[in-house]
Protein backbone atom coordinates (compact mmCIF):
# COMPACT_ATOMS: atom_id res chain seq x y z
CA UNK A 1 0.00 0.00 0.00
CA UNK A 2 2.88 2.32 0.74
CA UNK A 3 3.45 4.58 -2.24
CA UNK A 4 6.14 6.48 -0.31
CA UNK A 5 3.95 9.57 -0.13
CA UNK A 6 4.20 10.85 3.47
CA UNK A 7 1.03 10.51 5.50
CA UNK A 8 -0.72 13.88 5.55
CA UNK A 9 -3.18 13.04 8.33
CA UNK A 10 -3.48 9.66 10.08
CA UNK A 11 -7.25 10.03 10.37
CA UNK A 12 -7.84 10.40 6.61
CA UNK A 13 -4.69 9.11 4.92
CA UNK A 14 -3.23 6.34 7.10
CA UNK A 15 -0.59 3.96 5.78
CA UNK A 16 0.26 0.87 7.83
CA UNK A 17 3.15 0.12 5.47
CA UNK A 18 4.87 3.46 6.12
CA UNK A 19 8.19 3.65 7.99
CA UNK A 20 6.58 5.76 10.70
CA UNK A 21 3.94 3.11 11.46
CA UNK A 22 6.43 0.26 11.17
CA UNK A 23 8.92 1.74 13.59
CA UNK A 24 6.63 3.11 16.28
CA UNK A 25 2.87 2.83 15.83
CA UNK A 26 1.91 3.48 19.49
CA UNK A 27 1.78 7.30 19.24
CA UNK A 28 -0.35 6.94 16.10
CA UNK A 29 -2.79 4.62 17.88
CA UNK A 30 -2.99 7.08 20.78
CA UNK A 31 -3.74 9.96 18.45
CA UNK A 32 -6.42 7.95 16.65
CA UNK A 33 -8.02 6.81 19.93
CA UNK A 34 -8.51 10.39 21.05
CA UNK A 35 -9.17 12.12 17.73
CA UNK A 36 -10.69 9.61 15.39
CA UNK A 37 -11.07 5.97 16.40
CA UNK A 38 -12.37 5.01 12.95
CA UNK A 39 -9.83 6.19 10.41
CA UNK A 40 -9.87 6.01 6.62
CA UNK A 41 -7.39 6.02 3.78
CA UNK A 42 -7.78 6.22 0.02
CA UNK A 43 -4.52 4.33 -0.46
CA UNK A 44 -4.50 0.84 -1.93
CA UNK A 45 -8.10 0.96 -3.13
CA UNK A 46 -9.53 2.41 0.07
CA UNK A 47 -9.60 1.06 3.62
CA UNK A 48 -11.19 1.85 6.96
CA UNK A 49 -9.40 1.13 10.22
CA UNK A 50 -11.01 0.53 13.60
CA UNK A 51 -8.75 1.08 16.62
CA UNK A 52 -10.99 1.17 19.69
CA UNK A 53 -11.39 -1.91 21.89
CA UNK A 54 -15.20 -1.77 22.04
CA UNK A 55 -15.60 -1.11 18.32
CA UNK A 56 -13.24 -3.93 17.34
CA UNK A 57 -15.05 -6.36 19.65
CA UNK A 58 -18.45 -5.32 18.32
CA UNK A 59 -17.33 -5.73 14.71
CA UNK A 60 -15.91 -9.20 15.42
CA UNK A 61 -19.30 -10.16 16.84
CA UNK A 62 -21.07 -9.36 13.55
CA UNK A 63 -19.69 -11.85 11.01
CA UNK A 64 -22.89 -11.65 8.97
CA UNK A 65 -22.26 -7.95 8.33
CA UNK A 66 -18.46 -7.86 8.50
CA UNK A 67 -17.42 -10.68 6.17
CA UNK A 68 -14.05 -12.46 6.41
CA UNK A 69 -13.79 -12.84 2.64
CA UNK A 70 -10.75 -10.56 2.48
CA UNK A 71 -8.65 -10.73 5.64
CA UNK A 72 -5.61 -9.35 3.88
CA UNK A 73 -5.51 -5.59 3.42
CA UNK A 74 -2.96 -5.56 0.61
CA UNK A 75 -3.67 -3.08 -2.22
CA UNK A 76 -6.61 -4.18 -4.33
CA UNK A 77 -6.29 -4.94 -8.03
CA UNK A 78 -8.38 -2.50 -9.98
CA UNK A 79 -11.88 -3.79 -10.63
CA UNK A 80 -11.90 -6.32 -7.76
CA UNK A 81 -15.47 -7.01 -6.69
CA UNK A 82 -15.20 -7.75 -2.98
CA UNK A 83 -18.84 -8.77 -2.82
CA UNK A 84 -18.23 -11.67 -5.23
CA UNK A 85 -18.67 -14.99 -3.44
CA UNK A 86 -15.48 -16.69 -4.63
CA UNK A 87 -13.44 -14.69 -2.12
CA UNK A 88 -14.98 -16.74 0.69
CA UNK A 89 -13.53 -19.93 -0.82
CA UNK A 90 -9.93 -18.77 -1.02
CA UNK A 91 -8.76 -19.97 2.39
CA UNK A 92 -11.48 -21.56 4.49
CA UNK A 93 -12.24 -21.45 7.33
CA UNK A 94 -10.46 -18.09 7.66
CA UNK A 95 -12.05 -16.63 4.52
CA UNK A 96 -15.44 -18.28 5.07
CA UNK A 97 -18.56 -16.80 6.64
CA UNK A 98 -21.31 -18.65 8.49
CA UNK A 99 -22.96 -21.04 7.89
CA UNK A 100 -20.21 -22.58 5.66
CA UNK A 101 -17.60 -21.52 8.19
CA UNK A 102 -18.96 -23.54 11.12
CA UNK A 103 -18.23 -27.17 10.05
CA UNK A 104 -14.96 -26.22 8.35
CA UNK A 105 -13.67 -24.69 11.56
CA UNK A 106 -15.09 -27.40 13.81
CA UNK A 107 -13.14 -29.95 11.81
CA UNK A 108 -9.75 -28.60 12.89
CA UNK A 109 -10.51 -27.34 16.41
CA UNK A 110 -9.62 -30.67 18.13
CA UNK A 111 -6.11 -30.60 16.60
CA UNK A 112 -5.34 -27.34 18.39
CA UNK A 113 -6.79 -27.86 21.86
CA UNK A 114 -4.36 -27.29 24.74
CA UNK A 115 -4.05 -31.08 25.22
CA UNK A 116 -3.44 -31.66 21.51
CA UNK A 117 -0.64 -29.08 21.27
CA UNK A 118 1.09 -30.47 24.37
CA UNK A 119 2.15 -33.35 22.08
CA UNK A 120 4.54 -30.91 20.38
CA UNK A 121 6.13 -29.51 23.53
CA UNK A 122 8.99 -32.00 23.75
CA UNK A 123 9.91 -31.47 20.08
CA UNK A 124 9.79 -27.68 20.52
CA UNK A 125 11.94 -27.87 23.63
CA UNK A 126 14.62 -29.91 21.94
CA UNK A 127 14.51 -27.69 18.84
CA UNK A 128 15.01 -24.56 20.99
CA UNK A 129 17.98 -26.12 22.74
CA UNK A 130 19.54 -27.16 19.41
CA UNK A 131 19.15 -23.62 18.08
CA UNK A 132 20.77 -22.10 21.17
CA UNK A 133 23.63 -24.63 20.91
CA UNK A 134 24.47 -23.14 17.53
CA UNK A 135 25.19 -19.62 18.82
CA UNK A 136 25.70 -19.76 22.58
CA UNK A 137 29.49 -20.01 22.39
CA UNK A 138 29.64 -17.00 20.08
CA UNK A 139 28.34 -14.61 22.75
CA UNK A 140 26.08 -12.95 20.20
CA UNK A 141 23.33 -13.75 17.75
CA UNK A 142 20.34 -12.32 15.97
CA UNK A 143 17.63 -13.44 18.39
CA UNK A 144 14.91 -12.94 15.79
CA UNK A 145 16.61 -14.53 12.77
CA UNK A 146 18.54 -17.33 14.46
CA UNK A 147 15.96 -18.20 17.10
CA UNK A 148 12.39 -16.85 16.73
CA UNK A 149 12.24 -17.33 12.96
CA UNK A 150 13.63 -20.87 13.13
CA UNK A 151 11.16 -22.16 15.68
CA UNK A 152 7.78 -21.79 13.99
CA UNK A 153 8.60 -23.29 10.55
CA UNK A 154 10.15 -26.32 12.22
CA UNK A 155 7.21 -26.78 14.61
CA UNK A 156 4.73 -26.49 11.73
CA UNK A 157 6.87 -28.89 9.67
CA UNK A 158 6.82 -31.34 12.58
CA UNK A 159 3.04 -30.98 12.93
CA UNK A 160 2.67 -31.77 9.23
CA UNK A 161 4.84 -34.85 9.71
CA UNK A 162 7.52 -33.61 7.33
CA UNK A 163 10.52 -35.88 7.36
CA UNK A 164 13.62 -34.19 8.85
CA UNK A 165 15.50 -34.93 5.60
CA UNK A 166 13.03 -32.70 3.74
CA UNK A 167 12.62 -30.05 6.40
CA UNK A 168 15.17 -27.67 4.81
CA UNK A 169 13.30 -27.87 1.52
CA UNK A 170 10.12 -27.09 3.41
CA UNK A 171 11.52 -24.15 5.39
CA UNK A 172 13.03 -22.83 2.11
CA UNK A 173 9.56 -22.64 0.57
CA UNK A 174 8.29 -20.98 3.72
CA UNK A 175 10.98 -18.36 3.76
CA UNK A 176 10.52 -17.49 0.07
CA UNK A 177 6.82 -17.10 0.71
CA UNK A 178 7.10 -15.18 3.98
CA UNK A 179 10.19 -13.05 3.51
CA UNK A 180 11.22 -12.41 -0.10
CA UNK A 181 7.59 -12.80 -1.21
CA UNK A 182 6.33 -9.88 0.85
CA UNK A 183 7.77 -7.33 -1.55
CA UNK A 184 7.43 -9.42 -4.70
CA UNK A 185 3.87 -10.58 -5.50
CA UNK A 186 5.07 -12.79 -8.38
CA UNK A 187 7.56 -14.64 -6.20
CA UNK A 188 4.89 -14.94 -3.50
CA UNK A 189 2.41 -16.48 -5.95
CA UNK A 190 5.11 -18.76 -7.35
CA UNK A 191 6.19 -19.97 -3.91
CA UNK A 192 2.52 -20.49 -2.97
CA UNK A 193 2.14 -22.79 -5.99
CA UNK A 194 5.34 -24.61 -5.05
CA UNK A 195 3.90 -25.12 -1.57
CA UNK A 196 0.62 -26.43 -2.92
CA UNK A 197 2.47 -28.93 -5.14
CA UNK A 198 4.63 -29.93 -2.21
CA UNK A 199 1.58 -30.58 -0.04
CA UNK A 200 -0.28 -32.43 -2.79
CA UNK A 201 2.74 -34.73 -3.10
CA UNK A 202 2.91 -35.15 0.67
CA UNK A 203 -0.77 -36.14 0.79
CA UNK A 204 -0.35 -38.67 -2.04
CA UNK A 205 2.66 -40.23 -0.33
CA UNK A 206 0.77 -40.55 2.91
CA UNK A 207 -2.34 -42.10 1.43
CA UNK A 208 -2.59 -45.67 2.71
CA UNK A 209 0.27 -45.06 5.11
CA UNK A 210 -1.34 -42.57 7.46
CA UNK A 211 0.43 -41.81 10.72
CA UNK A 212 -0.70 -39.66 13.62
CA UNK A 213 0.41 -36.33 12.14
CA UNK A 214 -1.97 -33.50 11.28
CA UNK A 215 -2.16 -34.32 7.56
CA UNK A 216 -2.87 -38.01 8.17
CA UNK A 217 -5.57 -37.17 10.68
CA UNK A 218 -7.21 -34.72 8.30
CA UNK A 219 -7.12 -37.37 5.57
CA UNK A 220 -9.22 -39.57 7.80
CA UNK A 221 -11.65 -36.78 8.75
CA UNK A 222 -14.98 -36.13 7.07
CA UNK A 223 -16.94 -33.05 6.09
CA UNK A 224 -20.70 -33.59 5.78
CA UNK A 225 -20.11 -37.35 5.94
CA UNK A 226 -17.64 -37.35 3.04
CA UNK A 227 -13.83 -37.54 3.01
CA UNK A 228 -12.16 -34.22 2.32
CA UNK A 229 -11.17 -33.41 -1.24
CA UNK A 230 -7.47 -33.13 -2.05
CA UNK A 231 -8.00 -29.45 -2.72
CA UNK A 232 -9.38 -28.86 0.77
CA UNK A 233 -6.60 -30.93 2.33
CA UNK A 234 -3.97 -28.85 0.55
CA UNK A 235 -5.83 -25.74 1.65
CA UNK A 236 -5.67 -26.75 5.32
CA UNK A 237 -1.92 -27.31 5.02
CA UNK A 238 -1.44 -23.91 3.40
CA UNK A 239 -3.49 -22.39 6.19
CA UNK A 240 -0.96 -23.58 8.76
CA UNK A 241 1.72 -21.68 6.88
CA UNK A 242 -0.21 -18.50 6.39
CA UNK A 243 -1.43 -18.40 9.98
CA UNK A 244 1.17 -20.24 12.02
CA UNK A 245 4.57 -18.99 11.00
CA UNK A 246 5.27 -15.27 10.79
CA UNK A 247 2.56 -14.53 13.39
CA UNK A 248 4.26 -16.38 16.25
CA UNK A 249 7.79 -15.57 15.10
CA UNK A 250 6.79 -11.91 15.21
CA UNK A 251 5.57 -12.21 18.80
CA UNK A 252 8.72 -14.06 19.77
CA UNK A 253 11.04 -11.61 18.01
CA UNK A 254 9.31 -8.68 19.71
CA UNK A 255 9.42 -10.48 23.06
CA UNK A 256 13.18 -10.97 22.87
CA UNK A 257 13.58 -7.35 21.74
CA UNK A 258 11.55 -6.29 24.78
CA UNK A 259 13.78 -8.14 27.23
CA UNK A 260 16.95 -7.03 25.45
CA UNK A 261 15.90 -3.40 25.88
CA UNK A 262 14.12 -3.59 29.27
CA UNK A 263 16.65 -5.00 31.74
CA UNK A 264 14.35 -4.60 34.73
CA UNK A 265 11.68 -6.85 33.20
CA UNK A 266 14.35 -9.28 32.04
CA UNK A 267 15.83 -9.56 35.54
CA UNK A 268 12.40 -9.99 37.14
CA UNK A 269 11.43 -12.80 34.77
CA UNK A 270 14.80 -14.52 35.08
CA UNK A 271 14.50 -14.42 38.88
CA UNK A 272 10.86 -15.51 39.08
CA UNK A 273 9.66 -18.09 36.52
CA UNK A 274 6.15 -17.87 38.07
CA UNK A 275 5.84 -14.67 36.05
CA UNK A 276 5.94 -16.47 32.68
CA UNK A 277 2.15 -16.90 32.57
CA UNK A 278 1.29 -13.21 32.96
CA UNK A 279 4.40 -12.11 31.03
CA UNK A 280 3.33 -14.11 27.95
CA UNK A 281 -0.18 -12.63 27.97
CA UNK A 282 1.31 -9.15 28.37
CA UNK A 283 3.79 -9.75 25.53
CA UNK A 284 0.85 -10.90 23.42
CA UNK A 285 -1.10 -7.74 24.34
CA UNK A 286 1.70 -5.23 24.02
CA UNK A 287 3.28 -6.63 20.85
CA UNK A 288 0.19 -8.12 19.19
CA UNK A 289 1.35 -8.86 15.65
CA UNK A 290 -1.89 -9.32 13.76
CA UNK A 291 -4.51 -6.97 12.33
CA UNK A 292 -7.25 -8.44 10.14
CA UNK A 293 -9.42 -7.19 7.30
CA UNK A 294 -13.18 -7.42 6.88
CA UNK A 295 -15.61 -6.48 4.10
CA UNK A 296 -18.91 -4.75 4.95
CA UNK A 297 -21.82 -6.69 3.43
CA UNK A 298 -24.22 -3.86 4.27
CA UNK A 299 -23.92 -0.26 5.42
CA UNK A 300 -22.88 -0.17 9.05
CA UNK A 301 -22.38 2.62 11.59
CA UNK A 302 -19.06 2.42 13.42
CA UNK A 303 -18.54 5.23 15.91
CA UNK A 304 -19.69 8.31 14.05
CA UNK A 305 -18.78 6.92 10.63
CA UNK A 306 -20.79 4.99 8.07
CA UNK A 307 -18.98 2.14 6.36
CA UNK A 308 -20.69 1.36 3.05
CA UNK A 309 -21.51 -2.06 1.64
CA UNK A 310 -18.50 -3.43 -0.23
CA UNK A 311 -15.92 -1.32 1.63
CA UNK A 312 -12.98 -2.85 3.47
CA UNK A 313 -12.11 -2.33 7.10
CA UNK A 314 -9.05 -3.33 9.08
CA UNK A 315 -9.62 -4.35 12.69
CA UNK A 316 -6.50 -3.17 14.44
CA UNK A 317 -6.04 -5.62 17.34
CA UNK A 318 -2.68 -4.13 18.40
CA UNK A 319 -4.27 -0.67 18.67
CA UNK A 320 -7.31 -2.02 20.54
CA UNK A 321 -4.90 -3.61 23.04
CA UNK A 322 -3.61 -0.13 23.92
CA UNK A 323 -7.05 1.40 24.43
CA UNK A 324 -7.03 3.21 27.80
CA UNK A 325 -10.76 2.60 28.21
CA UNK A 326 -10.16 -1.16 28.33
CA UNK A 327 -6.80 -1.49 30.11
CA UNK A 328 -5.30 0.20 33.17
CA UNK A 329 -2.05 1.91 32.20
CA UNK A 330 -2.61 0.69 28.67
CA UNK A 331 0.65 2.16 27.36
CA UNK A 332 2.76 0.51 30.04
CA UNK A 333 4.20 -2.99 29.80
CA UNK A 334 3.19 -4.60 33.11
CA UNK A 335 4.86 -7.98 33.40
CA UNK A 336 2.55 -9.19 36.19
CA UNK A 337 -0.67 -7.73 34.73
CA UNK A 338 -3.41 -9.96 36.12
CA UNK A 339 -6.42 -8.56 34.25
CA UNK A 340 -5.62 -8.78 30.58
CA UNK A 341 -8.50 -9.29 28.18
CA UNK A 342 -6.34 -8.65 25.12
CA UNK A 343 -7.62 -9.17 21.60
CA UNK A 344 -4.38 -10.48 20.09
CA UNK A 345 -5.98 -13.70 18.84
CA UNK A 346 -9.16 -11.92 17.80
CA UNK A 347 -12.56 -12.64 19.33
CA UNK A 348 -15.76 -14.22 18.10
CA UNK A 349 -16.14 -17.08 15.65
CA UNK A 350 -12.78 -16.43 13.95
CA UNK A 351 -10.70 -16.56 17.15
CA UNK A 352 -7.25 -17.81 16.10
CA UNK A 353 -7.51 -21.60 15.98
CA UNK A 354 -3.79 -21.91 16.70
CA UNK A 355 -3.75 -19.73 19.82
CA UNK A 356 -2.85 -22.65 22.10
CA UNK A 357 -0.04 -23.71 19.79
CA UNK A 358 1.30 -20.15 19.72
CA UNK A 359 1.16 -19.94 23.53
CA UNK A 360 2.95 -23.26 23.88
CA UNK A 361 5.69 -22.15 21.45
CA UNK A 362 6.16 -18.83 23.26
CA UNK A 363 6.24 -20.54 26.62
CA UNK A 364 8.85 -23.11 25.58
CA UNK A 365 10.94 -20.68 23.53
CA UNK A 366 11.13 -18.03 26.25
CA UNK A 367 11.65 -20.45 29.15
CA UNK A 368 14.42 -22.26 27.27
CA UNK A 369 16.12 -18.99 26.31
CA UNK A 370 15.90 -17.61 29.86
CA UNK A 371 17.19 -20.84 31.37
CA UNK A 372 20.33 -20.67 29.23
CA UNK A 373 20.77 -16.96 28.49
CA UNK A 374 19.22 -15.03 31.37
CA UNK A 375 21.48 -12.03 30.74
CA UNK A 376 21.51 -10.41 27.31
CA UNK A 377 21.27 -6.98 25.74
CA UNK A 378 21.09 -5.36 22.33
CA UNK A 379 24.47 -5.36 20.62
CA UNK A 380 23.55 -2.90 17.90
CA UNK A 381 20.44 -0.75 18.24
CA UNK A 382 20.74 0.34 14.59
CA UNK A 383 20.55 -3.28 13.51
CA UNK A 384 17.01 -3.70 14.86
CA UNK A 385 14.32 -3.88 12.19
CA UNK A 386 10.54 -4.26 12.34
CA UNK A 387 8.18 -5.80 9.82
CA UNK A 388 5.56 -3.54 8.32
CA UNK A 389 1.89 -4.03 7.75
CA UNK A 390 -0.58 -6.56 9.06
CA UNK A 391 1.87 -8.87 10.84
CA UNK A 392 4.00 -6.58 12.94
CA UNK A 393 7.04 -7.66 14.90
CA UNK A 394 10.80 -7.36 15.34
CA UNK A 395 12.63 -9.01 12.42
CA UNK A 396 16.25 -8.35 13.44
CA UNK A 397 17.28 -8.30 17.08
CA UNK A 398 21.09 -8.41 17.39
CA UNK A 399 22.00 -9.30 20.97
CA UNK A 400 25.15 -10.06 22.93
CA UNK A 401 25.56 -12.06 26.10
CA UNK A 402 28.26 -13.53 28.28
CA UNK A 403 29.26 -16.99 27.24
CA UNK A 404 29.18 -19.82 29.76
CA UNK A 405 25.77 -18.89 31.22
CA UNK A 406 24.09 -22.17 30.38
CA UNK B 1 -19.64 -18.42 45.13
CA UNK B 2 -20.69 -20.02 41.84
CA UNK B 3 -19.05 -19.56 38.46
CA UNK B 4 -20.74 -20.00 35.10
CA UNK B 5 -19.51 -20.21 31.51
CA UNK B 6 -21.99 -19.03 28.89
CA UNK B 7 -21.59 -21.71 26.21
CA UNK B 8 -23.15 -19.47 23.58
CA UNK B 9 -20.35 -16.92 24.08
CA UNK B 10 -17.29 -19.13 24.67
CA UNK B 11 -15.00 -19.33 21.63
CA UNK B 12 -12.34 -21.58 23.09
CA UNK B 13 -9.65 -19.09 24.09
CA UNK B 14 -8.90 -21.32 27.12
CA UNK B 15 -7.78 -18.41 29.24
CA UNK B 16 -9.98 -19.65 32.13
CA UNK B 17 -8.33 -23.10 32.16
CA UNK B 18 -4.90 -21.49 32.16
CA UNK B 19 -5.94 -19.53 35.25
CA UNK B 20 -7.56 -22.46 37.08
CA UNK B 21 -7.68 -26.08 36.05
CA UNK B 22 -9.52 -26.72 39.32
CA UNK B 23 -12.49 -24.62 38.22
CA UNK B 24 -12.67 -25.14 34.46
CA UNK B 25 -12.30 -27.82 31.86
CA UNK B 26 -12.72 -27.85 28.09
CA UNK B 27 -14.16 -30.24 25.57
CA UNK B 28 -12.43 -31.52 22.41
CA UNK B 29 -13.46 -28.38 20.57
CA UNK B 30 -11.94 -26.09 23.17
CA UNK B 31 -15.23 -24.97 24.67
CA UNK B 32 -15.05 -24.35 28.40
CA UNK B 33 -17.36 -25.41 31.19
CA UNK B 34 -17.25 -25.00 34.95
CA UNK B 35 -16.35 -28.07 36.99
CA UNK B 36 -18.20 -29.26 40.09
CA UNK B 37 -21.49 -27.58 39.04
CA UNK B 38 -19.74 -24.25 39.22
CA UNK B 39 -19.27 -24.34 42.98
CA UNK B 40 -16.16 -22.31 43.85
CA UNK B 41 -14.25 -23.31 46.99
CA UNK B 42 -13.35 -20.33 49.16
CA UNK B 43 -9.64 -20.53 48.35
CA UNK B 44 -10.33 -20.31 44.59
CA UNK B 45 -12.65 -17.30 44.66
CA UNK B 46 -9.93 -14.91 43.48
CA UNK B 47 -9.12 -17.21 40.60
CA UNK B 48 -12.78 -17.37 39.59
CA UNK B 49 -12.85 -13.57 39.49
CA UNK B 50 -9.64 -13.48 37.48
CA UNK B 51 -11.18 -15.88 34.97
CA UNK B 52 -14.11 -13.46 34.60
CA UNK B 53 -11.75 -10.55 34.03
CA UNK B 54 -9.58 -12.34 31.47
CA UNK B 55 -12.20 -13.91 29.25
CA UNK B 56 -12.02 -12.08 25.91
CA UNK B 57 -15.61 -13.10 25.13
CA UNK B 58 -17.08 -11.91 28.47
CA UNK B 59 -18.51 -15.43 28.73
CA UNK B 60 -17.78 -16.05 32.43
CA UNK B 61 -19.75 -14.75 35.39
CA UNK B 62 -19.77 -15.34 39.13
CA UNK B 63 -22.49 -14.96 41.72
CA UNK B 64 -22.32 -15.15 45.50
Amino acid sequence: MSDDKPVADWTTDFDIFSDEYTENPAPIWKELHSRCPVAHTERGGGLWMSTRYEDVRDLCAKPEVMSNRQVSVVPLREGTDLLADYHTKTLPPVSADPPEHTPLRRLILPFFSPKAVEKYRAFTQSLCNDLIDQFIDRGECDAAVEYAQQITPHVIGHLLGIDTSRSDEFTGHVSRFMEEGVKDPDLRAESMHAMQDYFAELIEQRRGAEGDDYVSQLMQAEVDGKPMSNKLLVNYCVLLLVAGIDTTWSSLGSSLWHFATNPEDRRRLAADPCLFATAIEELLRYYAPVSVGRVAMEDIEVGDRTVRRGERMMLNFPAANRDASAFENADEFVIDRERNRHLSFGVGIHRCVGSNLARMEMDVALRTWFARIPEFELSNADGVTWAAGQIRGARNVPVRFKTGQG
Amino acid sequence: MKVKVDQTKCQGHNRCCLISEELFDIDDYGLAHALNDGVVPKHLEDKAKLAVDNCPEFAISVED
